[in-house]
């Protein structure tokens, strides 16, 4: 074995960081593509995810799978590898839907640029608060797992609730709206579809904050368990 | 049975019961204050590194110390309630009681039919009848029956190790122990041989009470219900096994098996 564990561990954390830093990156990336309308940023959000969180999501996983294989971990290193892999397959998924919501801002501009581009097609307000918790639950996650904070875990967790709320606002809001002005249905369709998006990002980090817990402690505390 | 340390998980109704046993090789204190249960009919695996006192105590279980010079015993050891230290206690009726396979497989220079019944020879059993049964009995439970059913009146030299230390756990088995004691019984095998030995530890489980000495965590993880970690004669930690190699309750035990330790 070219490695003990500690150290195959160790780079293998430094490779997670790296994959988060990246999907961090493209989320404030299709953030301010949807509110500023910037098309060419958009496509870019798109092409990192392909590219890029793609592929490192895959070596990270052959990683664990080589590691898990060679050492035959038990214990904490058992409970980091297994953490390691569901937490790269959240990030993923993070990344996706990160796409997912560049590719509605390239929708609504190649649907029509130049009402896309006219000042009657606002992002409402109320998505600033839902985007500013939901990258503050994922850089909390985050920085959770390279701590292995339970504590901090456990306050993004909570943290979850308020961005479901954030959600069900926005949608009947955006209902509200659909109903007083039909015509603008298919704008406000999309602006559905990333209220979305968004609500499933910061339940990919209350899933990588209950599988920190598991990590540091032991105990699987999802389902309310 | 009284523990301070929550590390060492108390049974209920154990089979064999230890309390605060202190064993001593002359001046040297081979094992400080043991206590614990171990229950009956499951595999209990005790891990530790060289020298911290496994086999000492697997000896203990069956008094394979008792021809140690200058040993001495403390603490008690009660099998079924009974005091295996006790004076009056009969140690071949106890050792019939409680078997034991060595690392080292030691058959007899003898045929594999001899081998078996070797135990219930000494016993005084002559029937032919009865010792062609426990041949047959045994040979089966020990998985070994089909590969040597046709020649078992040729010498027990003649097979492979895996299928050694098989007939020594058919020879084991033939006394009909309650208890099976194993101290490493796979450290001198191939991966095969190994796997087979396992399983048939696996089937063994249910209708023994197996306690098994391994330095090979994988194999304590794979077969055994619970697992004592031991160290410097002390026992650490204990419990069950899916427990101890997920989230063990103490960091000697936790450096110990992710091999941290020293």
């Amino acid at each position: 074995m070219a490695h003990n564990i500690q150290t195959e561990i160790e780079t293998l954390k430094g490779h997670i960081v790296y994959l988060s830093t990246v999907v961090e990156e493209n989320m404030q990336c299709a953030i301010k593509a949807l509110i500023e309308k910037n098309s060419d940023l958009a496509y870019q959000v798109m092409q990192t995810d392909r590219c890029e969180v793609d592929h490192i999501e895959t070596d990270v996983e052959q990683e664990c799978l080589r590691i898990m294989a060679l050492h035959q971990p038990v214990a904490s290193d058992l409970r980091f590898l297994v953490t390691a892999l569901k937490v790269n397959s959240d990030l993923e998924r993070i990344g996706d839907l990160v796409a997912k919501i560049a590719d509605k801002v390239l929708l609504l501009y190649k649907a029509d640029p130049v009402k896309f581009l006219s000042d009657s097609m606002q992002i409402p307000e109320m998505f600033n608060g839902m985007f500013d918790k939901t990258v503050w639950m994922f850089k909390q996650a985050m920085e959770a797992f390279v701590n292995e904070d339970t504590d901090l875990a456990y306050k993004v967790c909570l943290a979850d609730d308020e961005v479901d709320q954030a959600k069900r606002t926005i949608y009947s809001e955006l209902e509200e709206s659909i109903m007083s002005d039909p015509a603008q249905h298919v704008y406000l369709a999309k602006l559905l579809s990333v209220a979305r998006s968004t609500e499933r990002i910061a339940d990919h980090c209350t899933n990588i904050c209950e599988d920190i817990i598991y990590m540091a402690q032991g105990r699987i505390v999802r389902h309310n368990h | 049975m009284s523990h301070s340390n929550t590390a060492i998980m108390s049974i209920e109704n154990p089979q064999v019961v230890v309390e605060n046993l202190n064993f001593f090789y002359g001046s040297s204190q081979a094992l400080k204050d043991v206590s614990f249960g171990i229950p009956q009919s499951q595999v209990t695996a005790l891990i530790g590194p060289s020298g911290c006192g496994k086999s000492t105590f697997l000896r203990c279980i069956n008094r394979m110390n008792d021809l140690v010079e200058g040993l001495r015993i403390e603490g008690l050891i009660t099998i079924d309630g009974e005091n295996i230290n006790d004076t009056s206690l009969d140690v071949i009726e106890l050792r019939r009681k409680v078997g034991m396979v060595f690392q080292k497989w030691n058959p007899f220079p003898k045929s594999i039919y001899e081998n078996v019944i070797y135990g219930l020879r000494i016993a005084g059993i002559k029937e032919r009848r009865v010792l062609d049964q426990a041949v047959e009995q045994s040979l089966k439970r020990a998985a070994l029956w089909d590969e040597v059913k046709d020649r078992l009146q040729q010498s027990a030299m003649g097979l492979s190790g895996g299928q050694m230390q098989r007939l020594c756990i058919a020879r084991a088995v033939a006394v009909n122990p309650e208890i099976i004691l194993m101290d490493e019984p796979c450290s001198a095998l191939d991966p095969r041989s190994t796997s087979r030995i396992e399983d048939l530890i696996r089937e063994l489980r249910g209708e023994y009470t197996i306690i098994i000495v391994t330095h090979n965590m994988q194999q304590a993880a794979r077969i055994s219900d619970y697992t004592a970690y031991m160290y410097l004669g002390e026992l650490i930690e204990y419990g069950p096994t899916q427990k101890l190699f997920t989230v063990p309750e103490r960091k000697e035990t936790e450096d110990y098996i992710t091999g941290r330790f020293g």
